[in-house]
């Protein structure tokens, strides 16, 4: 298995926090959190991979013998999924309310709370 | 049924009630809901009780769905429960209970989502408290936070509100996936999730670079949550536009549990192979950074909230100072602190509630002198603020003078200096307001911001919960009063000091965590409980703090009358208070960048004394 995912994994952490740093609009924000959240799926399918392994589900196709990836990094990634479509949700509709109470979306002009 | 069976009840009848009340609540009465809700927070208190009386003699442990491990290894996910967090978990669904209480009257025109999302809080909370498990701790702490977001913005007319709630979010899920990075690292490596199994194997283990990192990014979440500068910024935000009974989830439990995380997966996971003294000197650098800016920032606000919140930051750089000397009688002292800080700031967010419903709005120079008559909030105010300035017998001047003892003792003599100077910073801030608010003393403040136009917060614009009611109803009262009575029960009681050293030497003991984890072996205590209780030195130092907060509150009352030349020599102070003011900028992508710079300095404190 390549170092390659790894990388690829902490570059869209990186990547998705500079997101929020420079962001001019919440909702921009908000998805640059998704996808420093992406680097987490990438990182736990990564360390669960193995070449050639089959899917973790044994059946008449997939004896119990055979390789299979790790099923629980990918039980993982699928909270990860769900908690991260709750948490953007609730993010983007604060957004969004945001916008309507202060009338822009863009953080360097929010004045309401400082100090 | 065994004890054991009741912490996934714990968990799990929270969530169950809050759908109920989700599905029911348009064809419930109010009145239902309230109780609903107050007994099933209340019953999981009674649970929590029964926990902390049966680990008192052995820890209780459940592997969920039976999954018991084979020969130290397991799929399985571990609920482990020590005095220290059946304790905690006891204070969260104690303080929750309290919080509906004051809700009965408080939030008038909420619905039964409000009380929905108190039970899932609490659900998240003691999930969070009780789990033996790294990725199970990510997945409560993620279910906490969504229902905290949601509580933080639920009045969405509020432009602060909204604004508010959404950096806490954007600040704290970040955090929280940056912790699911270093689990996934640690999982790469060891193939275990559960705490005991990581620290079987970790103990066997050299420190390279790949735990540090992944120790460093675990934390980080629980660090964010537990407001630790530079991770702070989000929390005076979130806990200014909160509801009152909110903050008091926030500020009296939710910040701790941060500062719980992160002692909780060091002891068992890591303690074994990153070094002691290493640890130590990061947490403390850290732990005194927080305490000092907390307070200076506290002094500095008008806004009645965010002054607390300001404060509760300072405490929990205190707090984490305690941890931080890594042995009994700071974890015991650290503890103490805790619940002791609990009851008091608890009580005072309820009182400032109170405030925001009879006079309508909570900026210190707008309320100035108009609460006068109010005699019995008046007595509660300053009864909670001297016991947040260490007034014994508190349990909070108990936890700071074992706490700031434990500190000195591990090689750190200026420590109870700088604990007393924030007690007597934040514990002032509060009298003053309070002096003013019920006094009317000093000379009348300015009305508009003298920190320039737009660089402050004054809570001038916040909106009363509740239509104004014509006294104070007694559920609030009495939700104040049994928090107060709790602080001084945790200094009171002959016990108590006693049980905390015990809980501290449980909580301490990884050995016996890990090997009755795994093998349901019958740990005994290996070391004598540490002495915790109260000395004649300790509570001269806590009526010192208290002496120096009526000095500092009246300083800050008549700053204004003092001499020229005295005002003059404070000019020094000025441009760094106006750069620590700037810094708070309520601004989403700053905050986020100030983050990854506390990574990257938590990286080099832990990693560079390796090399």
């Amino acid at each position: 298995m390549s170092v390659y995912p790894y990388f690829v994994a902490a570059w869209l952490m990186l990547v998705g926090g500079y997101g929020i740093v420079r962001s001019r609009n919440l909702v921009h924000a908000v998805v640059s959190l998704s996808v420093a959240q992406a680097g987490t799926y990438v990182l736990l399918l990564a360390v669960g991979y193995q070449r050639g392994a089959l899917a973790p589900v044994f059946g008449s196709t997939t004896k119990p013998n055979k390789h299979v990836v790790d099923p629980v990094v990918q039980a993982m990634t699928l909270t990860d999924i769900v908690v991260s479509a709750t948490v953007t949700a609730l993010l983007l509709a604060l957004a969004v309310q945001v916008n309507k109470r202060q009338g822009t979306p863009d953080p360097d002009e929010l004045q309401a709370l400082k100090g | 049924m065994t004890t054991g069976q009741l912490m996934p009840l714990m968990i799990a009848i929270p969530i169950v009630m809050a759908c109920l009340i989700l599905a029911a609540g348009s064809y419930l009465p109010r009145v239902v809901t309230d109780i609903l809700a107050t007994a099933t927070a209340a019953g999981v208190a009674g649970m929590a009780a029964a926990l902390l009386i049966h680990s008192g003699h052995s820890r209780v442990v459940t592997w969920l769905g039976g999954w018991r491990p084979a020969r130290g290894v397991s799929v399985g996910i571990p609920l482990v429960a020590d005095p220290l967090n059946a304790g905690l978990a006891l204070l969260v669904a104690g303080l929750v209970s309290c919080a509906l209480l004051y809700s009965w009257k408080y939030m008038e025109s909420v619905s039964g989502r409000f009380f929905a999302l108190m039970l899932l809080f609490l659900a998240g909370m003691e999930g969070f408290t009780l789990s033996g498990d790294v990725f199970d701790m990510f997945v409560f702490f993620e279910l906490m936070g969504a229902a905290a977001y949601a509580l933080t913005g639920m009045k969405i007319e509020d432009k602060t509100a909204v604004q508010g709630g959404l950096i806490f979010g954007v600040v704290n899920s970040l955090g929280a996936y940056i912790s699911l990075f270093g689990v996934g690292i640690l999982y790469s490596r060891f193939g275990q999730l559960g705490l005991p199994q990581l620290g079987a194997m970790l103990r066997q283990h050299r420190p390279d670079a790949l735990v540090i990192v992944a120790f460093v990014l675990i934390i980080t979440g629980f660090l964010v949550k537990a407001a630790m500068v530079p991770f702070h910024f989000w929390l005076a935000d979130a806990h200014a536009v909160a509801p009152a009974p909110v903050c008091v989830l926030f500020s009296g439990v939710m910040v701790e549990l941060g500062l719980y995380g992160a002692a909780r997966v060091y002891w068992v996971a890591f303690g074994g192979t990153i070094p002691h003294a290493d640890v130590t000197r990061a947490f403390i650098v850290f732990g005194a950074l927080t305490a000092a800016v907390g307070a200076v920032m506290c002094f500095l606000q008008r806004h009645l909230k965010r002054l607390l919140a300001y404060s509760t930051i300072s405490h929990v750089g205190l707090f984490m100072m305690g941890f931080a000397v890594l042995d009994d009688d700071g974890t015991a002292g650290a503890a103490l602190y805790v619940v002791g800080h609990a009851g008091v700031k608890s009580a005072l967010f309820l009182l400032t509630g109170i405030l925001l419903n009879r006079y309508g709005n909570v900026d210190e120079h707008r309320l100035y002198g108009r609460a006068r008559g109010d005699r019995l909030t008046a007595c509660l105010y300053f009864a909670a603020a001297l016991g947040l300035a260490g007034l014994p017998p508190f349990g909070l001047a108990l936890g700071k003078s074992v706490t700031e003892d434990a500190v000195a003792v591990a090689g750190y003599g200026w420590a109870p200096v700088l604990f007393i100077a924030v007690s007597a910073v934040t514990g002032g801030a509060v009298l003053r307001a309070g002096l003013r608010v019920f006094g009317g003393l000093g000379p009348r403040p300015a009305l508009e911001s003298t920190a320039g136009a737009g660089e402050e917060s004054t809570g001038g614009e916040e909106k009363p919960e509740t239509g104004g009611l014509p006294r104070t109803p007694v559920t609030m009262l009495l939700a104040i009063g049994i928090l107060l009575a709790g602080s001084l029960a945790a200094g009171l009681l002959p016990d108590a000091g006693q049980a905390f050293a015990h809980a501290a030497q449980r909580f301490t003991d990884a050995a016996g965590y890990i090997s009755q984890a795994l093998s349901h072996a019958g740990a005994a205590p290996p070391r004598p409980d540490p002495a915790v209780a109260w000395t004649g030195e300790g509570i001269g130092l806590d009526f010192l703090s208290v002496a120096l907060a009526l000095g500092v509150a009246f300083l800050g009352l008549y700053a204004r009358r003092l001499p020229a030349a005295l005002r003059r020599s404070a000019a020094p102070a000025r441009p760094v208070i106006a750069v620590l003011r700037q810094v708070h900028s309520g601004h989403i992508g700053d905050y986020v960048a100030w983050l990854f710079t506390g990574i990257a300095s938590l990286t080099a404190l832990l990693g560079l004394p390796l090399l």
